[in-house]
């Protein structure tokens, strides 16, 4: 797991601490990493082992998947939720950011799945998790960039799940709407607002039973549906 | 805006982080799942932000080694997250408040206390030692051999001597984590009283709930609740899983709660309790935390909120002191919906802390124009009486009743001195009762 430090991954992984799995933490911070391991572990993991693996640093994946194949004696599931948000005006006032975000959240996230899809194909299949977001479904005024990245993110996991489904290899598309986590908390909280561990719990789900895409709270499926729905005109004159 | 549990709303915004050494660098007070009823986990109106130590709740370290267990963890980590990590494993909170939703840093603020403090203490009697960012913004470790003094002003010291960054406490190993249960309906407050001193002896938990409005020869006629964990042969097969919780998808409007709706609440549950005792194994949820059923049930009390008022009526004063305070409770015309009566133990080491030897008295109050009144004439009676309110749930109080209620108050301000001389960290409840 990459991203079970902080926000709806930490969420996640206790729930599959609880579960009783093995599981290996990738962070970028080797402390952090290590009281993440702890917590897992007293919460249930049957074990837990950690590493080092810096979103931006994508020449460094390659060495922390193998580390984390030998550690847990090959994996059969790799989640992915690490990622940075910005708003358009933040990022819209600052290019250095921008590009920031646009590399982690779309250029390395590939990058980082371009690994994990020939690990897990080379031993006839898996899941691939990997957090999206609803964000990438339109364009809209408030994440125009962010959004971008995400749009960027869920195509390439929905084609990378048509290409090698029938391979073995599962990929889920994760696209939360809005959670309360420190990365929202700037933000005006709109209706349907979910907490971590209730999104957790539904995305757990989603992976174990291998849904190409799971919207969580469930109900922004049907908000987004009709946002997707809404003609230019209309999204041209809403603030959101 | 921001509010306490009780919904009363005041400026102020709240900055969330997992990095809990990060928010508190620059903050003035930290709070948590903000469950204290009051004004305890606002800011001062000239700070305007507070931290939360919600996100930040790792579990840092856990042995069992010794027989029970110690537990390290962040500031933020719930007392719902131990029931769910812990009860499986046969191990549970070493005091058994109201609610699963307070974090172990409202916890030792508010040195809390439960159904079992008779028997166990507060939870400030289980705490080994926690970490704490000073006003200074240097990191500490308090203790009973290390930095004493802090720790004593800071166990019910409601976050003014220092964030608390991580907690250490002692977990006791329990048969199972069912619990067996003997509810008993009490006539009148007399036998409630005898009930409740004679539960103490046989059971670790006791508690329950009178009626406030009953005519004078039912006054404080109840059900009286005692309990114990169920032995491994009793318990329910498995262990208890999370209960659904529906919430309050709205704020009810202010009729809701009136004389009439209280007294006849009151009535049906009286009604619907037998006189003599029966026994089950209950699930853990509902025996500790029966308000939780509701995620949000503050809402029930409208658009203006409402205060809890709890105190502690030494024993000194014996049934006729508790007695004075319902009769006078009903003169003020203050109805209650959930008043809850238990016996508390001996003191606790924590200098602000709020249980004293003698009976505790919660009420419910839904704020109208005359709850300050009430307030303030339950307080002059209280000081009369020689107890004290809990912190965690007052809004209403004023500096000067405190004053007259606290005799510890001094030896707590030197404390407060030493450690935060130009008294950075407060909250909008220490400006209002001028605690520093």
């Amino acid at each position: 797991m990459l991203g079970a430090t902080r926000g709806i991954g930490r969420s996640l992984a206790r729930l599959i601490a609880a579960r009783g799995d093995s599981i290996h933490v990738l962070a970028r911070n080797a402390d952090d990493a290590a009281k993440c391991a702890e917590d897992l572990k007293v919460r249930g993991a049957a074990a837990v082992s950690v590493g080092v693996c810096d979103l931006m640093a994508p020449t460094t994946f390659a060495t922390a998947m193998d580390a984390a194949d030998t550690a847990l004696g090959g994996f059969d599931t790799v989640v992915m939720s690490a990622g940075i948000f910005g708003t358009q005006d933040e990022l819209g006032a600052d290019r250095a950011r921008a590009a920031a975000v646009m590399t982690a959240n779309f250029t390395n996230t590939i990058l980082f799945c371009e690994e994990a899809r020939v690990r897990l194909l080379a031993r006839g299949g898996g899941r691939l998790a990997v957090f999206s977001s609803v964000a990438g479904e339109r364009g809209r005024k408030p994440v125009v960039i962010y959004g971008s990245t995400k749009a960027g993110l869920s195509h390439y996991l929905e084609g990378l799940d048509h290409l090698h489904r029938a391979d073995g290899l599962i990929t889920t598309c994760i696209k939360p709407g809005f959670v309360r986590t420190a990365m929202t908390q700037k933000l005006k909280e709109p209706p349907f607002a979910g907490d971590p561990d209730d999104v957790a719990k539904t995305v757990l789900s989603a992976i174990l039973r291998g849904a190409p895409v799971v919207y969580a709270p469930p109900i922004w499926a049907l908000v987004m549906m009709v946002i997707r729905l809404l003609p230019r005109a209309v999204m041209r004159a809403v603030k959101f | 805006m921001l509010s306490g549990w009780g919904r009363v709303f005041g400026p102020g915004r709240e900055v969330a982080s997992e990095d809990i050494e990060a928010i508190t660098r620059e903050a003035t007070l930290t709070r948590g799942l903000a469950r204290s009823y009051g004004d305890s986990s606002l800011p001062h109106p000239d700070d305007g932000v507070v931290a939360s130590c919600r996100l930040a709740d790792r579990i840092l370290s856990f042995d069992e080694t010794s027989g029970s267990g110690i537990l390290r963890a962040e500031a933020g980590f719930s007392l719902l997250q131990l029931n769910r990590t812990f009860w499986r494993r046969n191990f549970a909170a070493p005091v058994g408040p109201g609610t699963q939703f307070i974090t172990l840093g409202g916890m030792v603020s508010a040195d809390v206390h439960g159904k079992d403090h008779h028997a166990t203490g507060s939870f400030g009697a289980h705490v080994r030692e926690m970490r704490m960012r000073l006003a200074s913004g240097d990191i500490v470790t308090a203790s009973r051999t290390e930095n004493a003094d802090l720790f004593k002003a800071t166990i019910g010291g409601m976050g003014l001597l220092g964030h608390i960054l991580d907690v250490t406490f002692k977990m006791p190993r329990v048969p199972s984590a069912w619990v067996a249960i003997e509810t008993e309906r009490m006539p009148d407050i007399d036998a409630y009283l005898a009930g409740l001193k004679e539960a103490a002896r046989r059971f670790p938990f006791t508690m329950g709930w009178i009626d406030t409005l009953g005519a004078s020869g039912s006054l404080g006629r109840g059900v009286l609740m005692r309990g114990r964990w169920a032995s491994a042969e009793e318990a329910r097969p498995g262990v208890p899983q999370p209960l659904i919780r529906p919430g309050l998808p709205v704020v009810l409007p202010d009729f809701v709660i009136s004389r009439l709706t209280v007294s006849l609440f009151n009535a049906f549950f009286y009604g619907i309790h037998s006189s003599k005792a029966t026994r089950k194994i209950e699930h853990p949820e509902t025996f500790f935390y029966p308000l939780d059923a509701i995620r949000n049930w503050n809402r029930l009390y409208g658009s203006r909120g409402f205060t809890q008022y709890q105190c502690v009526i030494p024993e000194a004063t014996g049934p006729e002191g508790v007695k004075s305070f319902l009769n006078l409770l009903r003169r003020t015309g203050g109805s209650s919906m959930l008043s809850v009566i238990k016996d508390c133990g001996e003191e606790g080491e924590g200098l602000l802390s709020f249980p004293m030897k003698g009976t505790t008295v919660a009420l419910d109050l839904p704020v109208r124009d005359d709850t300050q009144s009430i307030v303030d004439t339950l307080n002059a009676h209280l000081i009369e009486l020689g107890g004290r309110v809990y912190l965690a749930k007052d809004r209403f109080t004023k500096a000067a009743d405190y004053r007259g209620m606290e005799k510890r108050l001094d030896a707590w301000r030197e404390i407060k001195q030493k450690y935060d001389p130009k008294g950075r960290l407060r909250s909008a409840q220490s400006a209002r009762l001028a605690l520093t």
